[in-house]
């Protein structure tokens, strides 16, 4: 006869892993891919590939003789920071300035904080305001490269949308057409070509429950409530909220940077104050800091503050009101 | 402790930026350049020598209550001297390091030798101890700084070796603290490996 097994709970485990998680996340993440790819071509299948093989492969040597740990390839993750990383950059990135951003973001970000789940940091955004602040030519040159759909839209080094508003403020951005923002936009990091892509990415995560929407909502609600405000008061001074949740970084940061396990708030709630923050302080630098878009720096900054927004919003034990 | 070691000790045991972590302010905002890294330490390794042998020939007769504003002034007295000194013969270094010139006057490192060595020991030890943690900070502010140089601008004592720019970061404050973190991590690993 069978021995009954006596066990401590939980007995009954979901089929859940670091690795489906994050398989899930690179599987929201690909209509960004195409639209980039199709959009800009040769040089951002480069750029993606630099990226993501260079993040794997540094990962893999530095758990294997740096630390001399097993190695954590095979989660997954740091095929999404290379994916990140790749949409964050512009689609004419040189290969080894996205080598030094996978060296920041994986080496740096990543590694020396003691891997997946203690990084402080998000490491793609880390590897981004890296490159930013060491190679700014390379990483506000807006040139459109030849792609494989859309005629190459010219080879003009177009400022992007935002760098315009910040030039010439509301009257530079007249002509633009919303529609085109929202299916593949005017200049930018790679990922933020398109907000539909973007949209179907959340969607996705939602629909799988791999993120909870508390964090990217209140980003986009925060953003357009502050630029509404503002635009409300001086419609001649700020740009409108539509302009501001379509343009920039604002879809790609919240709904895959922001949403970050490990450098995100665990509760609800605090998921809410994090991305308030990090709506005000996006809008704050939009609107009057030096820098034409804020949304890197805001991740940055909140994420810094996520262990103190954890200690305010544990949960309560059962049984203590 | 033989002189040998005093002077010794301030290299690797006690290595001011390295081990004790004193002086970050200099350490962090002027070491953008190997040239620049150097001349700080430098100057700091003048005063502490000086300030060094002044306070513990005096110490005896100070008493305990005033200590700290005497050694101030002692200090002090060696920092306007040496910044009139390099005003006339290197205007151009005195020019670059500025304001953290007479900032010397503060830095943790002069002040607790003084305190923590000097007041308790003989002029030719505290001298010894002087040339000692001067020297390290000296090597120590060279080498950031040289690493800085060679990542952030690429060239090494103002020798240029490739066109244009480097990773400007590295020349920026955040690439300061970044190199800064990883050298302390080599030299740990370089001086604990010994030890064992």
């Amino acid at each position: 006869m069978e021995r009954l097994l006596v066990s401590p709970s939980p007995h009954l485990h979901t089929k859940t892993s670091t690795k489906s998680l994050m398989r899930d996340v690179v599987i929201a993440m690909i209509p960004a891919v195409i639209v980039s790819v199709l959009f800009y071509g040769w040089s951002e299948l480069l750029v993606l590939g630099v990226s993501v093989a260079s993040c794997v492969l540094l990962e893999y040597l530095i758990t294997k003789y740096l630390l001399k740990r097993p190695c954590t390839v095979g989660d997954m993750s740091a095929v999404v920071t290379g994916i990140l990383l790749a949409l964050n950059l512009p689609a004419t990135t040189p290969w080894w300035v996205v080598f030094i951003g996978a060296v920041v973001a994986i080496g740096v970000a990543k590694m020396t904080f003691g891997g997946l789940g203690q990084n402080l940091f998000n490491p793609a955004i880390v590897g981004r305001v890296f490159l930013l602040i060491s190679f700014p030519t390379y990483m506000t040159d807006w040139t459109r490269p030849q792609g494989f759909i859309g005629g190459g839209l010219d080879g003009l080094s177009g400022a992007t949308p935002l760098g315009l508003a910040k030039e010439g403020g509301v009257a530079a951005i007249e002509g633009l057409d919303y529609m085109d923002m929202l299916f593949y936009n005017i200049g930018g990091s790679a990922g933020e070509l398109s907000a539909i892509a973007i949209l179907a990415g959340f969607v996705y995560l939602l629909a799988r429950r791999v993120i909870r929407p508390y964090i990217t909502l209140s980003i986009l609600a925060t953003v357009a409530v502050f630029s509404g405000i503002f635009w409300a008061i001086n419609p001649a001074e700020y740009t409108d909220p539509v302009f501001n949740l379509l343009t920039g970084g604002v879809l790609l940061g919240s709904v895959f940077m922001a949403t970050d396990y490990v450098t995100s708030p665990m509760s609800n709630v605090g998921g809410i104050i994090f991305g308030v923050g990090i709506g005000i302080i996006t809008m704050l630098i939009r609107y009057f800091g030096a820098y034409p878009e804020g949304m890197s720096f805001a991740i940055l900054i909140m994420n810094s503050v996520v262990p103190l927004i954890n200690k305010v919003c544990h949960a309560k034990k059962y049984g203590r009101a | 402790m033989g002189k040998f070691q005093l002077i010794t000790k301030g290299l690797i045991k006690e290595n001011p930026t390295f081990v004790l972590l004193l002086g970050m302010c200099p350490t962090l905002a002027t070491t953008t350049s190997a040239i620049n890294g150097m001349s700080m330490g430098l100057a700091t390794l003048f005063v502490l020598v000086l300030s060094n042998m002044a306070i513990s020939l005096i110490a005896p007769y100070i008493p305990d209550k005033v200590r700290i504003p005497s050694y101030i002034v002692v200090i002090a007295t060696f920092v306007t001297l040496l910044q009139f000194v390099m005003q006339a013969y290197v205007p151009d270094i005195y020019e670059t390091l500025g304001l953290f010139i007479p900032l010397i006057v503060v830095n943790c490192i002069v002040l607790g030798r003084a305190e923590a060595f000097a007041n308790k020991n003989g002029v030719i030890d505290s001298a010894c101890d002087g040339i000692g943690i001067g020297l390290g900070f000296t090597l120590s502010l060279t080498v950031l700084g040289l690493v800085r140089e060679i990542l952030g601008s690429g060239s090494a004592f103002g020798f240029k070796f490739i066109e244009g720019d480097g990773i400007l970061a590295f020349v920026l404050a955040p690439g300061a603290f970044l190199a800064l973190g990883y050298l302390i991590v080599i030299f740990r690993k370089l001086t604990t490996k010994k030890a064992e």
